[in-house]
């Protein structure tokens, strides 16, 4: 294992306190907590946005936290749902009288932890909703498994919902607003290389110089399908299609698209998709109204990438475009 | 009818966080081809820091170290294994009477109460390939051992076999919760860590019970 880290304990707690040193005008970190809350808050009565998950997904989650966004991140260890103590610890720095929304990515630890943090919440009389955002169609939904997973498609929860609250609705409403941009969303992921998670120290799978893993998750864990190594444009295509199919997109229909390094694929391999994306677009007769191409949600030092669409109406595409200030997300709107 | 000591349920733990230190990268290689390759580390994490809250804490009763234990598990651990492990340790101590020493039938109960909560909290059932494929035939089984006090080690070195076979048993599931679900058919051919450090728990049970 070749990491820039110090010690496998320390990672997490470095790092928050890294993110702070870089972006003080944006973060600060609760004391005594793995949170990391708006350096100055959002005003007394609109809804606080709460996000997190394990760590190894930078960007995700502090890089989301400033105004137009989240309120608070909570970062677990590498790959691990935060514990309770610490959504709650988020929840009370997103409270400012409104109530909080949890924006929680659907895996079993993540649920049962942000359920467990949301029954103290309760027990201090802080309201708060969730939106699950389970976005990646490679894993089928079933009223048997545990459902879809939550991957990249989660920034653009973020994005929407974040600018909903900025506007002063109400929790209700901001939750619907999460609740409709998740009904709306689809993603999907292929890996190129396996990350290796520190605590274990090696790649966590291995794959030959032509194999690809595709329909893999967020961390590093083995996807549905391997497959052999294609061309940007079969890869675009590939996933392109299965999207489109999966939100029933039809002719004249507006999209905001996402394409996501999954963190060692470097930009310029992400600006060749999104030229095929394009070119698929409009060969759908869709409009591609907005592409957000880069480090989104990431997992570790994989590399791969994911692709994600986003059925836009007025509204939607009123809050995408909408202003917003954080470390990893900028919209200027003068 | 048999009794359950503190100094015995220490023990139980001690024991248990030993195996799991023991086993780390056993239990992180197994999650490693279903999950995220880190079962093992924050269980050890946790169980660390939860012998350590233990050793520190003045002898009370066995309720305020399983609530003691809860508490750390769930602020330690993270992920799924945080969540169950802590919220049902929490559901045993409640299930307790506040006393030094229980009897085994208290004992058994209240690790009923922490099935019951596991099974709530994870909405598992039996052959979804989960830590329940060992908790539910072990709670079916320790119910139905209520021995006296000489069989009850016997027994106990029985459970735990039996709960490392049950666990060896989850090799040829298809997982239906946890993240090993993802993988659909791909998660058959490998054992569920969690079911693994579940039998740990039966073998620390039955290595304290021994002892006792």
């Amino acid at each position: 294992m070749k990491k820039i880290i110090d010690a496998v304990d320390t990672i997490v707690d470095q790092a928050l306190d890294g993110m702070v040193i870089a972006y003080p005008e944006y973060l600060q970190r609760v004391e005594g907590t793995s949170v990391l809350a708006r350096r100055v808050p959002k005003g007394t009565g609109k809804v606080g946005l709460v996000s997190g998950g394990g760590s190894g997904h930078e960007p995700a989650h502090a890089g989301y936290v400033g105004y137009g966004m989240l309120d608070a991140a909570v970062a677990g260890e590498v790959f691990t749902s935060p514990t309770p103590d610490q959504v709650y610890a988020g929840i009370k720095a997103a409270d400012h009288g409104a109530g909080v929304l949890l924006v929680v990515k659907n895996y079993t630890g993540d649920v049962m932890n942000f359920d467990i943090a949301r029954e103290l919440a309760d027990a201090d009389g802080i309201a708060t909703e969730v939106v699950l955002v389970n976005d990646d169609i490679a894993v089928q939904d079933s009223l048997y498994t545990t459902g879809r997973r939550g991957i990249a498609g989660t920034v653009f929860v973020h994005k929407i919902a974040g600018a909903t609250a900025e506007e002063g609705a109400s929790l209700a409403t901001v939750k619907a607003v999460g609740d409709e941009v998740v009904a709306n969303i689809a993603s999907m992921g292929f890996a190129l290389t396996s990350c290796t998670v520190p605590a274990n120290g090696k790649p966590t799978f291995e794959l030959g110089e032509n194999e690809i893993e595709m329909g893999v998750g967020i961390h590093g864990e083995p996807g549905i399908e391997r497959m052999p190594m294609m061309s940007a444009a079969d890869l675009t295509a590939f996933l392109y299609h299965r999207l489109v199919e999966e939100l029933a997109l039809v002719p004249n229909e507006r999209v905001a698209a996402m394409v996501n390094s999954m963190g060692a694929t470097p930009g310029i391999e992400l600006a060749i998709m999104a030229g095929h994306l394009a070119a698929l677009v409009k060969g759908s007769q869709l409009s591609l109204e907005k592409v957000l191409m880069g480090e989104f949600m990431t997992s570790l030092e994989m590399a791969g990438a994911s692709l994600t669409l986003l059925r836009l109406d007025d509204t939607r595409a009123r809050r995408l475009g909408a202003a917003c200030d954080t470390p990893a997300l900028r919209v200027v709107t003068h | 009818m048999p009794s359950m000591k503190q100094v015995t349920f220490r023990d139980l733990w001690q024991r248990f966080a030993e195996l799991v230190h023991e086993n780390k990268s056993v239990l992180n290689d197994l999650d490693a081809a279903i999950g995220d390759a880190d079962h093992g580390s924050n269980m050890d994490r946790g169980l660390e820091k939860a012998v350590e809250a233990l050793n520190a804490s003045p002898e009370g009763s066995l309720r305020a170290d399983a609530k003691l234990i809860g508490m750390t598990l769930m602020s330690t651990v993270g992920g799924a294994s945080g969540a169950l492990w802590g919220s049902g340790m929490l559901k045993f101590a409640a299930a307790l009477p506040d006393a030094p020493e229980v009897t085994w039938a208290d004992f058994v109960n209240a690790l009923g109460a922490f099935v019951e909560a596991l099974s709530k909290r994870g909405q598992a059932v039996a052959g979804d390939k989960t830590m329940m494929d060992v908790f539910l035939p072990a709670m079916v089984e320790i119910q139905a051992q209520l021995s006296d006090e000489e069989s009850l080690p016997a027994s106990m070195v029985r459970l735990a076999d039996q709960a490392k076979a049950w666990s060896d048993g989850t090799r040829d599931l298809v997982a239906k919760r946890g993240r090993a679900a993802y993988l659909g058919e791909r998660s058959a051919g490998h054992i569920d860590p969690g079911s693994l450090s579940s039998a740990f728990w039966f073998e620390a049970l039955a290595g304290a019970v021994g002892q006792q």
